[in-house]
């Protein structure tokens, strides 16, 4: 399956991708109104030090540990290998949290769970972190 | 053509049934489920309590579930009595059911010790099930006194999903702290703190030493008044059916990697048997919910003729009130090395023995926790990354830029 890949010799470390992701995800038609002056929470995150730089998001694993954790039913893994979250069912457990060996599941604001999607059911329709990354570090292929 | 028996109708069996169609999409499945409803998320019960899930919403599968996979379920029966020469499982109603393979996945049961005046006490419960929950959701009132006794995760969870519905709420538990089994004293008490400041009142160190009607008389001589009386005191793994039949068996229902008891094609799985804790190195009940999703998919897989191991389970625990959440995995060990971080209200423990980590407890620090329980659960060597790293946050900023390529690069 098509997956997000980051070349880290490639990432700058700009963190555009987080805002990228949380606007995508927001529902809103303007960034500005959506992001501006507010906590954000992407759903991709950078991480390293000063040395290198690179962006996290979930890795939509072949044996997904998080959906056999999840104790509320709200993580599953769709036949074409996406891993999805129902924020109805959700509870805000945290034990997705305990087990993704990525740290890829954080709360949103509102303290339920949000995980990649790949972009595939927002206005986006295609990752918006690969999209808008100014270096290309970020690539979204079947490898 | 294989006739598969299930007992019980929980997590594993669930998984059960998967792990057996990933392998055997034709041969029928018998599920009893003593239970009247399809496979629920149990964990959920304080949390339909609490309003935050509905009764009606928590099933683990799709309502077509047991017809796709060609399951027959019979609801609120239950089995009595294997018989392993004759290969028949016995119900309740005398029914004989035949199997070829049988998986135990019969969970476990509320365990009340023995209490004085207990049957004076007009509205007692357990809190296991949903019919369980549906019980004390119909008793409880705005101006309810409630003891819970026991301060373990099923009494606390009650007792946070009953907070803001009833007019008081006393928890009590022969521990010192709570959670006395998953947290050490300094962590116990952040999480006693977040409940009574919810208007939980506890009494720990002390128990009910017997009962009148609606008063508990505790070990210390105090009394506490109530109308509503739920026991949590702890579980046992429901062991009975493979041990009349000179099954092996601890406290659990003893396993081999592949999930097969001692007699000959009968599996067991989930809070019933024991599993092997890769923290530690010894077999124990590990009575968790992802422990059963993958002891359950095991047992099937293998029942169906396939090969599958799970050796690599371990304790896992997430446990959160009132939006402060306690994080913990695997164990320390006798002789481990402990490195801890603490600030206000937040606690990193991480325990190393031999060049691995052993477990870790987190509080309200709980970013990210999963990168250290892949390190307890696939026993990754510290010296391959930059433990100097981890010990001040869960980040995959440690791993070795190999692994990292691997993991987020794509590099084979």
């Amino acid at each position: 399956m098509k997956r997000i890949y980051v070349n880290e010799e490639w990432c700058l470390g700009c963190h555009l991708c987080e805002y990228n992701c949380a606007f995508a995800n927001s529902g809103r038609s303007d960034m500005a109104s959506a992001l501006k002056g507010k906590p954000i929470f992407p759903r991709i995150h950078i991480e390293g030090d000063e040395r290198a730089t690179w962006a996290v998001s979930c890795r939509h694993c072949a044996d997904p540990i998080c959906v056999k954790c999840c104790i509320a039913g709200a993580l599953s893994q769709g036949e074409d290998g996406v891993i999805r979250i129902d924020r109805t069912r959700c509870v805000g457990c945290f034990t997705c949290v305990l087990v993704c060996p990525f740290g890829a599941l954080a709360p949103a604001e509102d303290g339920v769970m949000q995980k990649c999607e790949l972009c595939l059911s927002n206005a986006c329709g295609e990752p918006a972190c690969v999209k808008g990354c100014p270096n290309r570090a970020i690539v979204y292929e079947e490898r | 053509m294989e006739h598969y028996v299930i007992i019980g109708n929980g997590t594993a069996a669930v998984s059960c049934i998967e792990g057996i169609r990933s392998i055997d999409g034709e041969s029928p499945i018998a599920v009893i489920s003593g239970e009247r409803y399809p496979a629920y998320c149990r964990p959920l019960i304080s949390y339909a309590l609490e309003g935050k899930a509905s009764p009606g919403s928590m099933s683990q599968r799709p309502a077509d579930f047991y017809e796709k996979n060609g399951c027959k379920v019979l609801y609120g029966k239950k089995a009595v009595g294997i018989d392993p020469e004759k290969k028949t499982v016995t119900l309740d109603d005398g029914t004989g059911l035949p199997y070829t393979k049988l998986c135990v996945a019969a969970g476990s049961s509320p365990f009340v010790p023995p209490m004085t005046g207990l049957e004076t006490v007009e509205k007692k419960f357990s809190f296991m099930t949903l019919d369980d929950m549906l019980a004390l959701d119909a008793a409880v009132g705005e101006d309810s006194r409630v003891l819970i006794v026991g301060a373990g995760l099923i009494g606390l969870k009650c007792a946070e999903g009953l907070a803001e519905r009833v007019g008081s709420l006393t928890v009590c538990d022969l521990a010192p702290r709570v959670l006395s089994s998953i947290l050490d004293e300094e962590g116990a008490a952040l999480m006693q703190e977040k409940l009574e400041e919810h208007g939980i009142s506890f009494l720990l160190g002390d128990t009910a030493d017997r009962f009148e009607k609606s008063r508990a008389v505790m070990k210390s001589g105090k009394t506490v008044d109530f109308d509503i009386l739920v026991l949590a005191v702890g579980v046992r793994a429901n062991t009975a059916l493979v041990k009349d039949i000179g099954g092996a068996v601890n406290r659990g229902i003893v396993v081999d990697s592949r999930m097969r008891t001692s007699i000959p094609d009968v599996y067991a799985a989930g809070d019933c048997a024991e599993g092997f804790d890769n923290s530690t190195g010894t077999s124990r009940v590990l009575a968790i919910l992802p422990n059963a999703r993958l002891q359950g998919e095991c047992a099937g897989v293998n029942m169906a003729g396939g090969e599958r191991t799970f050796e690599n389970a371990v304790p896992l625990n997430a446990v959160g009130f009132f939006g402060l959440h306690s994080l913990t995995a695997g164990s320390a060990p006798e002789g481990c090395e402990i490195w801890e971080e603490r600030g206000p209200g937040r606690i990193r423990r991480l325990c190393t023995k031999d060049g691995f980590l052993t477990g870790f407890a987190l509080i309200g620090c709980e970013e990210r926790a999963g990168i250290y329980t892949s390190l307890i659960r696939e026993r990754i060597p510290l010296d391959t990354l930059d433990f100097e790293l981890l010990k001040h946050s869960a980040t995959t900023a440690a791993f070795s830029y190999g692994e990292r390529r691997k993991e987020f690069g794509g590099a084979s």
